[in-house]
């Protein structure tokens, strides 16, 4: 076996992986390009905002309100190892709005949206309704990802608020339940521990991610391969990159807000 | 006219188009035949911009096809019927028709656009009963006639019909054949069919282009089908199992 072998499989398949990351990048900057510029499809994109954010808000509110209750109680059993039981409405509520809310909020509408996306748009690309957008002399790009990828980036930051306002509900209800706090006392020191950044840097985090989500349900979805298992290549494509990538993102806003 | 000359296609190794030169002239309907795989679609999309060639030049009245001065006038003049309808799920019928018509260019008032669709959908032998109803409650002749006047609706110059009657059984694929032609003449419109179906063929064509090894093997007007001596466009037009053209058996 020629010892370069290995070397020259790697070299092609980190020049595949680049090719695939400008190709992603020029997508991106096609979309971004005919946000400002008309026609401007807005009945596509009401459509979209209530695809995205408003059938999303039952998956969402649902997974924060059991991450907020088993937060509290995972906080009030670590915390009991050093006498620090007190601290679990603030570090709910902080751990809510930075990391969790954004997090699991990112990741249930990647889940959801990001593998719908890429199948619709997969089986348009398949059965021609692409080409036939382009035909009718319509911007496949514009009438199809824009819309997405813009109703994705505002809805995901509102399904953010929802998911920490829940969140911390369900860490207030087991709090008072379970774990034998005060309800005004629990309510009085998330409010006063839980600062504007802690909520705004989850909200950015969830523009973000509403970015990358429609992004990869749209590129994987217009580039699917033929036939159903192109379809459904694309589908799976689209969620684990998505869920990677919003996970490759939050530490790196993580970094940019927070590091000290 | 339309004028394609030497244009070549590949796809990584699979040379599909290998030096095609084909004219059509105005007002005439051109039947493209040819077995599977030989680049008949590739060929109309070419032409469309979809699919770039890789060389050789296409033409519509003298205008590059492939670097229209403006690409959305350039595509306000055809119309296209796709194999499968291509119809958009999300959109009721009345407004697949009405597409061209509810945005850009050629974009009119709501309820002109769907006065026009109801129009169009007369002609293809749809009543109003059917506007209203989305794609996947329609058979499949009701979706080629549908795709039909999606096709016709915005009084295009040129149409192109890919696989026109492919899935339908042979009466319906009979009333969509005598509507391409009854459309065909009365718009004026230049046509471009691809077909196995040589029915179709005899009822749609004017001429006829065979596609085969990359290039157009045989053209020239209907009539002379089937006294043609190319051993190639024999063997297509009759069936045969036995002839140049090496089949899988």
């Amino acid at each position: 076996m020629n010892p370069a072998l290995p070397l020259a499989r790697l070299g092609r398949a980190t020049l595949a992986a680049l090719a695939a990351v400008g190709r992603v990048t020029l997508f991106a900057a096609a979309a971004l390009s005919h946000l400002v510029r008309p026609p401007f499809y807005l009945r596509e994109f009401g459509q979209q905002v209530m695809q995205i954010g408003w059938f999303s808000l039952p998956v969402v509110g649902l997974t924060a309100l059991f991450t907020g209750g088993a937060l509290a109680l995972q906080i009030y059993a670590g915390g009991a190892r050093f006498n620090a039981e007190s601290v679990v409405p603030q570090i709910v509520a902080i751990g809510m709005a930075r990391e969790l809310g954004p997090v699991m909020a990112g990741l249930m509408v990647a889940a959801r949206v990001a593998s719908s996306i890429a199948a619709e748009l997969g089986t348009m690309k398949v059965t021609e309704q692409i080409d036939a957008l382009t035909t009718l002399s319509t911007n496949p790009v514009k009438y199809l990802a824009v819309p997405r990828l813009l109703a994705a980036t505002l809805a995901v930051p509102a399904l953010v608020a929802v998911a920490d306002a829940i969140g911390i509900m369900g860490g207030w209800l087991v709090g008072i339940t379970r774990l034998g706090f005060n309800s005004a006392a629990y309510l009085g020191n998330t409010a006063d521990f839980l600062e504007p950044w802690d909520v705004g840097s989850g909200l950015v985090k969830g523009a973000v991610f509403g970015f990358i989500i429609a992004l990869m349900g749209c590129w994987f979805g217009m580039n699917s391969a033929r036939g159903a298992q192109g379809v459904g290549r694309a589908t799976k494509a689209a969620v684990v990159a998505a869920s990677v990538l919003i996970l490759a993102a939050n530490y790196a806003l993580t970094e940019l807000f927070f590091s000290a | 006219m339309i004028a394609l000359a030497d244009v070549h296609k590949a796809f990584g190794a699979n040379r599909v188009l290998q030096g095609v030169n084909l004219t059509v002239a105005r007002g005439t309907s051109t039947v493209v035949i040819g077995g599977s795989g030989t680049g008949k679609s590739v060929l109309i999309k070419c032409i469309l911009g979809l699919v770039t060639p890789d060389r050789g030049t296409i033409t519509v009245d003298g205008q590059d096809a492939l670097n229209p001065a403006s690409r959305d006038a350039f595509l306000a003049r055809f119309g296209m019927l796709f194999q499968g309808g291509a119809l958009f799920d999300s959109l009721p019928v009345w407004q697949n028709v009405a597409f061209r018509l509810l945005r850009g260019s050629l974009k009119r008032p709501r309820e002109e656009a769907r006065a026009i669709a109801l129009e169009k959908l007369a002609r293809v032998g749809l009543g109003p009963a059917v506007a209203d109803l989305y794609p996947a409650e329609l058979s499949g002749g009701m979706q080629k006639r549908v795709g039909l006047a999606r096709a016709i609706a915005a009084g295009p110059e040129i149409i192109f019909f890919d696989e026109p009657t492919t899935g339908l059984d042979p009466i319906m694929a009979g009333v969509i054949n005598g509507l391409i032609r009854e459309i065909v003449t009365e718009m004026g419109a230049t046509a471009i069919t691809i077909t196995h179906d040589m029915t179709s063929v005899r009822a749609i064509a004017d001429r006829v282009a065979m596609l085969h090894g990359g290039v157009v093997r045989w053209e020239g007007p209907v009539a002379e089908l089937d006294s043609a001596a190319d051993p190639y466009l024999r063997q297509f037009v009759g069936g045969l199992a036995e002839g140049p053209i090496e089949t899988l058996r």
